[in-house]
């Protein structure tokens, strides 16, 4: 008699089922939502705590005030011209580091003799920090506009080369061997293999490239006496004691960052439409 | 042994002292194949059957012109202008990720620039004798390993090669469509008549699909026996194997084989004590 109670009290596999059913259902609403409401909550906690003074407002102005600093400067007309400064010297700076980033990058990761000459040089230069070799750039260049391309450029190149070289590289042996076998000569070979090979590799390193190319754009910016743009404008701000403003900055370079890392997922999906997404 | 030699016109490939050795890192030589010889006539469906690392892909390597012979000559007796020599179904997985089953199997033809109309028709072809013209759209990832085995077939074919050679196409399919695949590569092969050199280790499908069998000796390979397969063409799949003939000439295949295949086992064994012999005396 008393088994039966104890099999009665005990809780039906039922119950297990129906948990993990809910458990997973639930779940990916709430990731979503989490991920929307952790900045949030961060941002309102930020903008109560410096309203009443528990953070210095000085320093830690309210996000509604940023907001503010970044809408007046939007209407005024000072964003777009900052804005004009920078995107041109980012644009300029990642064409001429991107593009002979692939080309060394291929031609190295196909020509052992290049490889041999080349792999040396980047993996020395490659461990300086580069924001210490800026004071290189000004004694070569001075200062301006070139200093900036060629600054960003030196940024974008190394993790594209490195990237491509290492996508090149890793092309499997037998397709090679395919290509061979059907009679592909070196440009086809490039065109039919070693590209389209490598390039889930070059993706991500222009991904790395944009990235760095925006951090190399915010020194050069601050240090090249330029007068404009955004690292200058964020740096002015700070010795103006504008911080909203120099907040407000800091803003558009998280927004460009997050806006960059979008376009180049969306053409590194363009590009290779043969890889599996979920 | 005596090498079965058709007349001289009709030998597409001749192959006299072929010998192939490897230096692997550390300076040690392997011989993949040694002294061989072979004549594979025009329109011959041969197969190389032999124990694993017995030097059969080394041989289809050197065929194509992968790799260099070490020591012989590979004569291939050329037909008409234009077609290529040959074309290889390699080991494993071997079509492009980036390109669509259709660009896939049109590799060959883009790549010696033939007209488009006519790698349309071509292609259109083999994509439908091999089952694929729903796919041709369609990027390797979402096939089944069966049917990209087909899209390497069809690459092969639609290239119009003199010589077809294929390293076990069939070897990493399920029994169903490997049974499927041989009675299509049948079919396709009697439109053709090509001259084929096919490897395999099943002594089932080399028996269905071949002219003749080439049974190869444990390392260094070198040409153990020929057996000829006397079945009527075109040929059933599955009636041929309820041939009288059919279990005699896998029971002589697998006889001559076994031998070979004990001694590749013995000679591995032997380089897994004499490997541990260097580990003591180091
Ligand atoms: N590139 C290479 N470098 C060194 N050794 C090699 C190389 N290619 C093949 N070999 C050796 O040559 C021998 C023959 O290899 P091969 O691939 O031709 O064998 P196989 O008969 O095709 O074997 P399997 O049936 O397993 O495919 C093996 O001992 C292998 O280790
Ligand atoms: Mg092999």
């Amino acid at each position: 008699m008393s088994a039966t109670v104890e099999i009665a009290k005990v809780p039906p596999v039922v119950r297990a089922a129906k948990q993990v059913k809910q458990r997973r259902s639930v779940s990916k609403r709430t990731l979503r939502v989490v991920s929307v409401m952790s900045p949030l909550v961060i941002l309102v906690t930020w903008e109560l705590l410096s309203r009443v003074g528990v953070l210095d407002a000085r320093f830690f102005p309210a996000p509604t005030l940023v907001f503010r600093a970044l809408w007046d400067e939007a209407r005024t007309g000072d964003l777009w011209t900052q804005s004009q400064h920078s995107l041109s010297r980012l644009m300029i700076g990642f064409v001429v580091g991107a593009v002979p980033g692939i080309v060394v990058g291929v031609v190295a990761g196909l020509s052992r003799v290049v490889n041999a000459a080349v792999r040396p040089i980047i993996s020395g230069l490659y461990p300086v920090p580069k924001s210490a070799i800026f004071p290189l750039f000004l004694l070569f260049f001075g200062f301006g506009e070139n200093t900036i391309w060629y600054f960003v450029a030196t940024g974008v190149f190394f993790p594209v080369v490195i990237n491509t070289y290492s996508g090149v590289a890793n092309v499997a042996q037998i397709f090679y061997d395919v290509a061979e076998n059907f009679g592909a000569r070196r440009g086809r070979v490039f065109w039919s293999v070693a590209l389209p090979g490598a390039m889930p590799s070059i993706i991500t390193g222009v991904e790395l490239g944009a990235g760095m190319g925006l951090i190399m754009l915010a020194i050069a910016e601050m240090l090249g006496g330029v007068g404009n743009g955004w690292g200058y404008m964020v740096w002015n701000s700070y010795q103006l004691f504008r911080i909203e403003s120099m907040y407000a900055y800091l803003l558009v370079f998280a927004l460009v960052g997050m806006l960059l890392a979008l376009i180049v997922g969306l053409v590194g999906r363009r590009v290779t439409p043969w890889i599996a997404r979920h | 042994m005596s090498i079965p030699t058709a007349t001289a016109v009709d030998t597409k490939i001749r192959i006299r002292g072929l010998s192939k050795t490897f230096t692997v890192p550390g300076g040690h030589v392997v011989t993949a194949l040694e002294d061989f010889d072979l004549d594979v006539p025009q329109g011959q469906f041969l197969t190389l059957v032999g124990p694993s690392g017995c030097g059969k892909t080394t041989f289809l390597r050197m065929l194509a012109g992968l790799e260099t012979p070490s020591a012989g000559t590979i004569e291939v007796n050329r037909g008409t202008a234009g077609r290529p020599e040959n074309s290889m179904v390699f080991q494993g997985d071997s079509i492009f990720p980036w390109m669509s089953v259709w660009q896939n199997a049109a590799y060959g033809l883009s790549v010696r620039g033939v007209a488009k109309a006519e790698i349309k028709e071509t292609v259109g072809h083999y994509l439908d004798a091999t089952g694929l013209t729903k796919f041709a759209d369609t990027f390797p990832h979402q096939l089944s390993g069966g049917m990209r085995q087909r899209v390497s077939i069809a690459r092969a074919f639609a290239n119009d090669p003199e010589i077809l050679l294929m390293d076990e196409p069939f070897s990493a399919l399920d029994e169903q469509n490997k049974t499927l695949l041989q009675a299509e590569l049948l079919r396709i092969w009697d439109e053709t008549r090509k001259t084929v050199v096919f490897i395999t280790h099943s002594v089932d499908e080399a028996v269905t699909l071949s002219d003749r069998i080439m049974v190869m000796s444990a390392q260094p390979g070198r040409a153990k026996a020929f057996i000829d397969v006397p079945f009527d063409r075109p040929r059933d799949v599955l009636q041929l194997r309820h041939q009288p003939e059919y279990g005699e000439i896998v029971y002589d295949i697998w006889s001559q084989l076994k031998e070979e295949v004990e001694k590749a086992k013995q000679q591995a064994d032997e380089r897994v004590i004499s490997s541990k012999r260097g580990l003591f005396r180091r």
